[in-house]
Parts: C-alpha cells; sequence; structure tokens
C-alpha cells in the first residue's frame, strides 16, 4: 500500500472530524484557542500512532474474544503516559486541557483505528495510519480553534488581528462550537461534491 | 441546600453535553427520535450512577490507600467497560423488560465520555459520597434533558426545508449551538 497515500488519507479525504464525525467531544470542548486546539491534536496523535503501533505488534497474541479491552488497556497505558508528561513538563496546557486529557481514552478514533486498522496490518502502516489520522483530526482541531480564536478574541495563536471592540465572544464560548463546527462541515461537504 | 446547588449547577448551568461537551456522540447518534432518546437518556442515568458510586469507592478504598493515583485513567475505564458487560448480563436474566428498553443503547455506553467525566470530576471535586451519587445523578438528567429536547427539535426539522449544503450533520451542529445558547441563559442561576 502507497505509505504516503495511507498518511495523507486523513486530513480531508478521511478526516475523522469532518467527515467520519468522531471524537466530537475534545473537538468542541477544547478548540476555544488555536494553541488548545493543536495541544490536543498533537497529544491524541501520539497516543494514536503509538497504541496503533503496539497493536498491530501484539495482535496475533491476544485472543479474539478479549481484544478489545486489551486495546483499551493499551490505549489507557499511553494516555497516562501523556497526561504525566504533560502535567510534568506543559502545567499550563494541561490545566486548560483539563479533564479532556484522560478522556483521550474514550475517543473513538483511537479505539476505531485500532480495531479497523492496526489489527490487520503490519507495524510500520499502522504506525504510519496513525500518525496521519493524528495529524488530520490535530489539523481539524487547530483550524476550528483558529476560526474561534480570531472571530471570539480577535487573535491567533495569541498574536492580535484586530481590536477586542469587534469581537463576538459568543464564539469562545459553548455555543460557537457547534456553530462553527457545523458551517465547517457544510463547507467540508461541498468542497469534497465540487 | 448543598444538594440543590448541585442539582441546579449540574442539570441545568454546567449541562453536560451543552456546556462541557461531555457525550456528544449519542447526543447527535441517537437522537433523531424521541422515544430513542429517552432510552438513552435512562441507560445513561443507570450506569452513570452505578460507575460513579463504584469508581469512588475504588479511588477511596484501593487508589488512595496505596499511593497509586496515577493509575486512575486505567482503572476507571476498566471498571466502566466490566460494569456495562455486567449490568447487560443481569439485566437480561433480571428484568427482560427492561433489557429490551435499554439493550442496544448499553454496548454504546462504555465509550460515552460523560461515565468517565463524570467519574472523573467527582474525585477532582472532591464530594463526599452522598454528593457524589446526587452529582451524577442531576448530570444524567441534565444529560437525558438536553437529548430530549434535542430530539424534539429534530423531529420537527425533518419536516423543514433545509439548504442541501447544510442538511445533515451541519444543521444539527447549528441547532445543537442554538441550544446551547438558551442554555447559557442559566448561567446566572448559582
Amino acid at each position: 500500500m502507497n505509505q504516503w497515500k495511507n498518511f495523507s488519507k486523513g486530513f480531508i479525504k478521511e478526516s475523522p472530524t469532518f467527515v467520519l464525525l468522531l471524537g466530537m467531544c475534545p473537538t468542541l470542548g477544547v478548540t476555544s484557542s488555536a494553541a488548545n486546539g493543536l495541544g490536543m491534536g498533537l497529544a491524541t496523535t501520539f497516543v494514536l500512532a503509538m497504541s496503533n503501533w503496539v497493536v498491530s505488534l501484539v495482535k496475533s497474541q491476544i485472543p479474539d474474544k478479549i481484544r478489545i479491552p486489551s486495546y483499551i488497556v493499551i490505549i489507557a497505558t499511553f494516555v497516562t503516559v501523556v497526561e504525566l508528561t504533560m502535567q510534568a513538563y506543559l502545567p499550563g496546557l494541561f490545566k486548560s486541557l483539563g479533564l479532556f486529557i484522560p478522556l483521550i481514552v474514550v475517543n473513538c478514533i483511537v479505539l476505531g483505528r485500532a480495531e479497523a486498522f492496526a489489527s490487520k496490518n503490519p507495524p510500520l502502516s499502522s504506525l504510519i495510519d496513525g500518525l496521519g489520522m493524528g495529524l488530520g483530526f490535530s489539523f481539524a482541531l487547530t483550524l476550528l480553534g483558529s476560526i474561534r480564536e480570531l472571530l471570539g478574541s480577535g487573535k491567533i495563536f495569541n498574536i492580535t488581528l484586530y481590536s477586542e471592540n469587534y469581537v463576538m465572544l459568543l464564539f469562545v464560548l459553548a455555543p460557537g462550537a457547534f456553530i462553527v463546527l457545523g458551517y465547517l462541515i457544510a463547507l467540508i461537504n461541498r468542497i469534497k461534491k465540487a | 441546600m448543598n444538594y440543590l446547588m448541585i442539582i441546579i449547577a449540574a442539570v441545568l448551568v454546567n449541562n453536560i453535553v451543552l456546556m462541557q461537551f461531555l457525550g456528544i456522540c449519542p447526543f447527535l447518534g441517537v437522537s433523531k427520535r424521541i422515544s430513542t432518546a429517552v432510552g438513552m437518556g435512562g441507560a445513561v442515568a443507570f450506569v452513570l450512577v452505578l460507575a460513579t458510586l463504584v469508581t469512588y469507592l475504588v479511588q477511596k478504598l484501593v487508589l488512595d490507600p496505596f499511593h497509586i493515583g496515577y493509575l486512575q485513567t486505567i482503572a476507571f475505564i476498566l471498571i466502566i467497560a466490566a460494569l456495562v458487560q455486567l449490568v447487560e448480563i443481569i439485566l437480561k436474566k433480571a428484568s427482560p423488560a427492561l433489557y429490551q428498553a435499554l439493550g442496544i443503547f448499553l454496548p454504546l455506553i462504555t465509550t460515552n465520555c460523560a461515565i468517565l467525566g463524570v467519574a472523573i470530576l467527582t474525585i477532582q471535586k472532591e464530594f463526599n459520597l452522598m454528593e457524589g451519587i446526587v452529582f451524577a445523578f442531576s448530570n444524567a438528567v441534565g444529560f437525558a434533558l438536553a437529548l430530549v429536547l434535542f430530539a424534539g427539535i429534530r423531529e420537527h426539522l425533518d419536516l423543514q426545508n433545509v439548504p442541501n449544503g447544510l442538511k445533515g450533520t451541519p444543521i444539527a451542529l447549528i441547532t445543537a449551538g442554538i441550544l446551547a445558547m438558551a442554555f447559557m441563559g442559566f448561567s446566572g442561576l448559582v
């Protein structure tokens, strides 16, 4: 299988966020700024790539009946690694992402890729698939975060682009998340049809 | 008074779906009919209270005394997954009627982040056991409320003429946004 295609499908064609609609909770929950979106995306990418790789390595050892619980333990292990590392080195980001870091465990993208891809493919392809899907997810989160931050506070990555007198605070609050994502999906549907 | 505050805060002010974005997958997935929304709400309430109770006890009796708090994520998700299986098996035997009503929703609940989220929040907020259970139950009520309201709107939306590009998920998300705006009106309550 063409590894480049395998890597790049996560961005638009099989984008977990815009097309498959997986992992909606962190997508909506942490994207109040571009930096939060990127941080969450990269944390998920690490978990996704590593758990895909390990699942693919041990797939022949795991009896079929208990494969899902085994995958969950593997995933939870890497989530704990991310959680403790981030708490130690990036306490600011850890605090603003809060509850959503342990919740990577129940992100359907991670378990979905382990079950749909890693359990059937060799380790290298699985690692690349995990990286691609994860970066596609990061891309979607950063895009959503940038739009919300721009509309809601006039900044992107904390760089002020216009005065705070013209911002619509609504977009960094909860309703803005739903509305921006709704219009983004409509736009992606339109691009895919054309 | 304390309990009342917890209930109002969890059901209306910090609604778990619309304000905290937990359990969005079932919120978007099973909200096409009011009847399925009610079923899902019931199943979540049942598992949420049970899971919070068990994870709370495990945290206080096992993780804390042995200083292995860093295993929280792994321990909780395994407990929840096992618990959902157990509830399914017991319900099938003990109450076939209830199983019929909740059955198809139970497997979906393991990956519902509201369950793990509330279990962790209960520990983080340092509630005692009774407060934790009240907190879990009111979150379940908040979840069911959002789900049923949203399903009601979507039933009506089916009959409307929606622009082509917005059909399906986009209009559902925008509707949810407006519903979230309505819930923001409660933010001064507590």
